[in-house]
């Protein structure tokens, strides 16, 4: 039995065992604000259901197996991303919350590192909006995949990637705001027009065209990571490519690659980012 | 003499933009004490707590802690720091005991010493049966204990906290502060702490007096007091200046203005009150004598009364 006696003045203080605790606060945090688990993953499927049916008619993809994929079928993978998306805001709204509240003050002067408190957040936000994810991944099940098990944890992996990768982004920006509206605003301003272009509503046109218009959207298009992952899920979902005469689309592992080398950046930024003095913590 | 030192202040100072919140403050905090930091609001006591908390480091002049340097070793510092904020730093969806233990693993702490940790600070703090609820249900006093317990869980060489009874009511208020004396005085524990209120500056073994960024006054209460000698005499007048100028001249007081009061430190006679009443009846609204304040030594070093300043 150890007593207060026993605790040294200068202890090592462990950033794995910081970083599990931080995140597990926030998982804790986010299921007990059952409005946040349901904002999260109820737009996204009511969004995938009104448009999956209702542009069903009007809206087919040829695939390279000369064969039709319904809206509701392509759209599937653009509402995942969505779901992580909106999780990711959710789950890096906390920091804003924990400057205001006073939480994040505590953090900041701790004998602990920026690097495990980003870590924690980190891990604790992909964490959830994976959990989210593979929760809608159940309304797959009425679609027409044949599902494997290493395809199951393959994509569990990659969405868990793309979490952090969005949920880094997500910090980024919320470590310098002051107000939640304003990282709604600044979201809104950066996260969905990547997902807007991210191949989850419409397919990435194919370059040389001679429409300047689809040139633009197809570059645009290309360099987004989330295109990447959209069609990654696509590809272990349907395991069908589309028709490469009308639509580009990336490599298994060039998309793995870029998902990597994104997250290991975005990750990189948050950290930078935090290491900085905040202009409300210095009036 | 400086292994006697918990806090040593050199030479602070301190800038947002153009305005100086520190001027060239140093003083210093021997081991063991209960010290207070005292001063009207926007006097410069939350930037000095913030550079002594480490959340800022400072722009010019050192600030050491039990000889290390907030800059250079700031960990080291953190580990001999309990830092109690001004605005609460729970997370209210959690419950009082997940709060100490996220606490406890940003310290360091294994889980054992958490377990017993947990434990002892609670039973002391009377939160024991409170570590199952969640932040949010608890009152503001069973918070404030809670913050309390945070910050000592892993057992601290200098506790600092910032207006800790903000906000807290009378009976939660003197609760707090013996604690604060009996923790002190079991523990040796050196005690910093800032407030805006005259008699709780009152209770520390040293105080420091800032204004406008600057150190006015520094020792101990009593001794703060017994500078300023005799009693302190306080006279409202309508005519404040003229009643001044005949105190002055015919009277031979030193007698000055502040703030529309007209005050006489230093007065030993026991009939000059009677005295001065009698003679300037007519241009007294009311007279009173009484023992030199922290009030009376803030207006005798700055010029204006306390709760003028702010």
């Amino acid at each position: 039995m150890s007593d207060s006696s026993e605790i040294s003045p200068v202890r090592q203080v462990s950033w794995v065992r910081v970083a599990e605790s931080l995140a597990w606060r926030e998982l804790a945090r986010f299921f007990r604000q059952r409005n946040r688990v349901i904002g999260a993953i109820g737009t996204p499927l009511f969004m995938w259901l009104l448009f999956g049916f209702g542009l069903e008619r009007s809206f087919e993809v040829a695939t390279s197996e000369n064969t039709k994929t319904s809206f509701l079928e392509y759209y599937f993978p653009g509402s995942l991303v969505l779901i992580l998306m909106f999780t990711a805001i959710y789950t890096t709204i906390s920091v804003i919350e924990d400057r205001q509240a006073g939480f994040l003050q505590g953090v900041l002067i701790a004998p602990v590192s920026r690097h495990a408190m980003v870590a924690g957040k980190v891990l604790g936000g992909s964490v959830i909006a994976m959990l989210q994810g593979t929760l809608f991944l159940g309304a797959g099940l009425f679609l027409d995949v044949s599902w494997s098990l290493s395809q199951f944890s393959t994509l569990v992996g990659v969405l868990f990637l793309a979490s952090m990768m969005m949920t880094c982004i997500g910090f980024s920006f919320a470590w310098k705001m002051e107000s939640t509206q304003g990282f709604h605003a600044i979201m809104n301003l950066v996260l969905m027009p990547m997902w807007l272009l991210s191949g989850a509503f419409f397919p990435v046109p194919v370059s040389g065209s001679g429409q300047i218009s689809q040139e633009v959207l197809h570059w645009m298009m290309k360099v987004n990571p989330l295109t990447h992952v959209v069609s990654l899920v696509r590809n272990l979902l349907y395991g069908v490519r589309l028709s490469e005469e009308a639509f580009w689309e990336p490599s298994q592992s060039i998309s793995i690659l870029v998902i990597v080398v994104a997250t290991a950046l975005f990750y990189g930024l948050a950290i930078k980012v935090c290491k900085r003095p905040i202009a409300s913590d210095l009036k | 003499m400086s292994d006697q030192l918990a806090i040593n202040f050199e030479n602070l100072s301190y800038h947002y933009g153009d305005r100086q919140a520190l001027k060239q403050v140093g003083f210093e905090v021997y081991r063991g004490q209960l010290f207070s930091l005292l001063g009207p609001n926007g006097s410069g006591k939350t930037t000095l707590f913030r550079l002594l908390s480490t959340l800022i480091t400072p722009q010019e002049g050192s600030l050491r802690v039990f000889g290390n340097d907030v800059s250079s070793a700031a960990d080291l510092v953190r580990h001999d720091l309990g830092v109690v904020f001004q605005t609460p730093g729970l997370d209210g969806k959690l419950t009082a005991f997940e709060n100490l233990a996220v606490q406890a693993v940003m310290y360091g702490l294994s889980k054992n010493q958490t377990q017993v940790r947990i434990a002892e600070v609670s039973e002391q703090l009377g939160v024991a049966d409170r570590l199952q609820n969640k932040v949010d249900e608890l009152s503001g006093g069973l918070r404030r204990r809670v913050e309390l317990a945070k910050s000592l869980l892993h057992c601290p060489r200098l506790l600092i906290m910032d207006e800790p009874t903000t906000g807290l009511d009378p009976s939660a208020r003197s609760d707090l502060w013996n604690y604060i004396r009996r923790l002190q005085q079991s523990t040796g524990m050196t005690v910093f702490l800032t407030t805006h209120l005259l008699e709780e500056a009152d209770q520390a073994d040293r105080i420091a007096i800032l204004n406008e960024g600057e150190l006015v006054a520094l020792n101990k209460p009593e001794i703060l007091r017994s500078e300023l000698g005799g009693d302190v005499i306080t006279i409202e007048s309508q005519r404040p200046e003229a009643l001044l100028k005949l105190l002055s001249s015919e009277a031979d007081l030193d007698a000055r203005l502040i703030d529309g009061q007209i005050r006489i430190t230093g007065q030993s006679d026991a009939f000059l009150v009677s005295d001065l009443h009698r003679k300037y009846k007519s241009n007294i609204q009311q007279i009173s004598v009484g023992k030199p304040s922290l009030e009376d030594v803030f207006i005798t070093r700055t010029g204006h009364r306390f709760w003028g300043a702010s």
